[in-house]
């Protein structure tokens, strides 16, 4: 956990919609969340394939990555995503997830490399709390 | 960050790595020192691509026209880098950024780069890292770069400034006529699009433009009015044609390197008011200093004589870094 | 946001009542007490208002004797995994008591992908059953009997190409068209705004909802071309008025749609249905669906000129809020369920979809499923609340709330009817924005306890839950796609490449494109196939970003 007083610059949030699923009502409340704590949030849109999400995320250099999903597909597509974070040195992201994910399915997802899910219920500012306080430093000093 | 390694990062993206291209981008919007000593090994590589500002007010279909603008584009194998500019909250400090959507069609292609970046409350609309942002992807080796901007504040007036080729966005039946069109922007553009064309009351819209063109001052480009389609790429090559009519006409006129010089003038200037300014907040809480302030607020001194010092102080700094 | 032992109201404890804003789910204020003055503020008067259930404007029913001559229809959402497994599950909820079927589709069928299409990688029959061919069609429906049971079809980009592979499948079994008796939801405006299960632009999609309107109107007489919905705009963030007002500017559209391609109002609005949520507020839910009878009532005879009674008749179903239930102590979702399905009955709905208790968490078991069919047997035959035609008519509080309800849906049609229609309106981003607005409200409302969620954000217990959950059989898939690659192999392959020509040609020419679509069916072609076939006429829609 790093020491939320020594970032000075906003941080930059990726939030993707992997797959088929079209339940944008989660993300958007993110993405608005994460905007009104000062975060820079990029909305991707429906419809994302991993390839297209870590795309996204090189060239907008995000610290985070956000994947709403609620159709059930995390397991499938989550090692997809991973993979393509990886194959493009994406290795400090911090990458959370939110959705309808059952809680079996949580220590899978965090042995993939997801920081913390967050399912249904879970209130904004625990998510936004968690972003804030494992977001990468990226140096640059 | 040692400078081995900004040194390092620099070959990355001098051998075209794109995660290189955007950490140091990220670094100069930041402004880090690795940023800088990124740029400043990387700014005698500029100069080769060309600018192209896109504004106009929000539903006008600025993300729709830019997507529609890189297809074509890439078509003809030129090369695009894209920074989309969305304002900041001014009470947050967040921004939800760039409708990316419409450009993910080339998440696969290299010969487009799209960065998304806040305006983060910079007085005056865009921040100079859109201008530092813009010469980093002018040394990566994109041809053409597309700079867009919501078209609120003061944006229009710096789009200007950092584009060669301004394009103003203009959408029927808006509910913003002619008459909101601000004093300046009309007088800015290069190229008036009027996108849309199907909506009823384009031909008006048209129409009020040409007028208001006649009656503005006369100038050595007429710019053209083209209406587009964007959303099914209609007279997407008409657009082109009239940039790229531009583009003669600035390099045959000399214009091109007077723009490209007052450009590098208005740049120098804002970096140095930046630096300038975040010492002098430091410099009034020096000790003296605070002392001064103390006699002004007793009416011992007047202000100009507060500020004098301050200034004094702050070049002195400066020489003494230097 | 540890609420466990404070209880919700006591941040307001310190105000007196009179400074204290009592609010519905949506956000409307609520007056200690309604008397006959709220009446005569809101302009009431029996006769005009309200009139006897079977009257016009049909506030209190569309029929005189309601659920005394029939009761509601329970129509059960149902469908996972491969056509098999569905099929069974249909077979179970009719043999206990479900007398109409609701398919659910999974997300490839529902954007028109085959399950072997790389974006279906993961998605299959998770969210609802695979229906790749016409041969899936046929094992889903195997013994059911089509003539006697209702079927309803939740699917929309779609939506043509699956009830074309519907009518085939019924006439390979020997029932004529003509007899088939059930609804498609074909409501293809809520995607661009709300669900999002859209395939191509705006305009095609018009014509294509047109194209089932006037198939159905000359050769389906028991059917039910269209379920406009309001159900997904809710489940999105909008609020009740919200709901209402763009479902009916909706409906509004495409009637007037259908008019321009020449069909007379009288000839299909009959046959027009609508599909709202039922939300746990329980007096704003009531007052919303009589609201809704009226201004359909009043817009059917005042805009469009319609003069056959039963054209201006609005039928819905009405499905519970999947967006109120908690993972959380989910046996608490058995008790929203039922006041969520009793708000539904009060309000007069013709059909109903109860939700199960593990919703929020995945695809409903059985076990569950039977407890929510059982909520309506107990609402239907235990409760007395069917025994008499909207007997909260004339309650000061309800009859003030439909007035003011229907006062705000006016407000947001005329404003619709401003930006130049719904089309415009999408393309501005107008009920996006609004959706996107009202959810984030809500979501605000409950960081503060402004909005309380028993179980989630007041009165927690912090359990883990430990419903069993539906596993569906994992050999379904592989046995989906063997039978996709059979049917490729061994369909007629000039009969199939000649369907899909026609269909192209249809499509390019404008003509009602149903009977291709029936013929391509027939080929065994594909829905993946169908719908790239259409893709390419018509294009691929991109989403205005609205956050």
């Amino acid at each position: 956990m790093l020491d939320v007083e020594t970032r000075t610059t906003p941080i930059r949030v990726l939030i993707a919609k992997p797959g088929l699923d079209g339940h944008d009502r989660g993300a958007k409340v993110m993405a608005r969340a994460l905007r009104d704590a000062g975060m820079e949030v990029i909305y991707t849109g429906l419809f994302q394939t991993p390839e297209m999400i870590a795309r996204a995320a090189i060239d907008e250099d995000v610290d985070v990555i956000g994947l709403s999903i609620l159709s059930g597909a995390h397991l499938a597509l989550f090692p997809k995503i991973f993979a393509q974070l990886r194959a493009a040195g994406l290795d400090d992201v911090l990458v959370v997830a939110g959705g309808t994910i059952p809680s079996e399915d949580v220590d899978p997802l965090k042995a993939l490399g997801v920081a913390a899910v967050f399912g249904p219920g879970t209130p904004m500012e625990t998510a936004v709390r968690f972003i804030r306080e494992h977001a990468p430093l990226r140096g640059g000093e | 960050m040692t400078d081995a390694s900004v040194d390092q990062l620099v070959e990355r993206f001098r051998s075209g790595n794109r995660a290189a291209l955007s950490r140091i981008l990220s670094h100069v919007e930041n402004d880090k020192p690795a940023g800088l000593r990124a740029l400043a090994a990387l700014y005698r590589e500029t100069g080769n691509a060309y600018v192209v500002g896109v504004t106009g007010p929000p539903g006008a279909g600025k993300s729709t026209l830019t997507n529609a603008l890189i297809r074509a584009y890439r078509a003809r194998g030129t090369t695009v880098g894209v920074l989309a500019v969305d304002p900041s909250s001014s009470l947050t400090g967040g921004a939800t950024l760039g409708d990316r959507i419409r450009m993910l069609e080339n998440f696969d292609d290299d010969g487009v780069y799209i960065r998304s970046m806040a305006t983060r409350g910079e007085m005056g609309g865009l921040s100079t890292a859109v201008g530092a942002a813009t010469h980093l992807l002018d040394a990566f080796g994109f041809d053409v770069i597309v700079i867009e901007t919501v078209g609120v504040g003061q944006d229009e007036v710096d789009i200007a400034e950092l584009a060669d080729s301004t394009l103003l966005l203009q959408v029927p039946g808006l509910g913003d006529s002619i008459q909101t069109i601000k004093a300046g922007v009309l007088e800015i553009a290069d190229i008036l699009v009027v996108n849309k064309r199907d909506i009823s009351g384009a031909d008006d819209l048209v129409r009020d433009l040409r007028n208001m063109l006649r009656l503005g001052e006369r100038r050595t480009w007429t710019p053209p009015i083209i209406e587009t389609l964007a959303l099914k790429g209609e007279n997407i090559s008409g657009l082109i044609g009239a940039i790229e009519k531009h583009a003669e006409h600035l390099s045959e006129t000399g214009e091109l390197s007077q723009r490209r010089e007052r450009r590098a003038r208005q740049e120098v200037l804002r970096l140095a008011r930046r630096w300038l300014s975040s010492r002098l907040a430091d410099i009034l809480d020096e000790p003296d200093v605070s002392a001064m302030l103390q006699s002004l607020v007793c009416r011992e001194i007047d202000p100009t004589r507060v500020a004098a010092e301050v200034a004094r102080r702050a070049a002195r700094e400066q020489a003494r870094a230097n | 946001m540890r609420a466990e032992n404070v209880s919700p109201r006591s941040r307001f404890h310190d105000a007196p009542p009179e400074e204290r804003e009592f609010t519905t789910v949506s956000g409307e204020l609520v007056k200690q007490t309604y008397t006959p003055d709220d009446l005569r503020r809101v302009g009431f008067e029996y006769e005009r208002e309200l009139a006897d259930p079977g009257d016009f404007p049909f506030t209190r029913g569309i029929h005189s004797t309601h659920y005394r001559g029939k009761l509601w229809t329970v129509r059960m959402f149902a469908g996972f995994g491969s056509a098999e497994e569905t099929n069974q599950r249909f077979h179970y909820l009719l043999e206990h008591g479900e007398s109409g079927l609701s398919i659910a589709f999974d997300l490839p069928t529902l954007y028109g992908r085959d399950a072997d299409d790389p974006l279906s990688h993961g998605e299959f029959g998770k969210c609802g059953v695979a229906i790749s061919s016409l041969a899936d069609m046929e094992i889903l429906l195997d013994e059911i009997p089509l003539e006697a049971v209702t079927t309803s079809m939740t699917i929309n980009g779609p939506a043509a190409a699956i009830w074309a592979m519907y009518i085939a499948a019924a006439e390979k079994r020997g029932t004529p068209r003509a007899e088939l008796r059930g609804t498609l939801q074909n409501d293809i405006l809520k995607e661009f705004t709300a669900q999002n299960e859209y395939i191509f632009p705006p305009e095609p999609s018009m014509k294509l909802v047109v194209d089932t309107i006037e198939f159905s109107t000359h050769y389906m007489p028991l059917w039910n071309s269209i379920s406009v919905s309001g159900y997904h705009i809710r489940e999105a963030g909008a609020t009740a008025t919200e709901e209402l007002a763009f479902t009916l500017a909706d409906g509004i559209a495409y009637v007037q749609a259908a008019i321009e391609r020449g069909l007379d109002v009288d000839s299909f609005a009959p046959r027009l249905s609508f599909f709202f949520n039922c939300h746990n507020d329980f007096f704003e839910e009531i007052a919303k669906f009589r609201a809704a009878r009226r201004i359909w009532a009043r817009e059917m005879r005042d805009r469009f000129g319609a003069r056959n009674e039963r054209s201006l008749w609005m039928r819905f179903h009405a499905q519970t809020a999947g967006c109120s239930l908690t993972a959380q102590e989910p046996e608490n979702n058995v008790i929203r369920t039922t006041i969520q399905a009793l708000a539904a009955v009060l309000g007069g709905t013709q059909s109903l979809h109860t939700n199960s208790l593990d919703e929020a968490i995945a695809l409903p078991s059985e076990w569950a499923a039977r407890i929510a069919l059982r909520t309506q047997q107990i609402i239907a035959h235990e409760s007395g609340v069917a025994n008499s035609v909207d007997p909260l008519g004339g309650s000061y509080m309800v009859e003030t709330m439909t007035s003011e309800m229907e006062q705000r849906v006016m407000t947001i049609l005329a404003e619709v009817d401003d930006l130049g229609g719904v089309v415009p309106a999408i393309e501005r981003g107008y009920f996006q924005r609004r959706i996107a607005d009202s959810s984030y409200a809500y979501e605000q409302a409950l960081a503060e306890q402004r909005k309380i969620v028993v179980g989630v954000n007041a009165h927690r217990s912090d359990e883990e839950p430990t419903i069993p959950i539906l596993q569906m059989d994992p050999k379904g898939e592989g046995r989906h796609l063997a039978r996709l690659a059979r049917v490729r192999l061994e369909r007629d392959p000039v009969r199939w490449r000649e369907s899909l020509e026609g269909l192209e040609r249809a499509a390019r020419s404008g003509i009602n494109v149903m009977p291709a679509l029936i013929d391509a069916a027939n080929a065994y072609a594909t829905v993946g196939e169908i719908t790239n076939c259409l893709r390419v006429v018509y294009g691929e829609h991109r989403q205005l970003l609205v956050v």
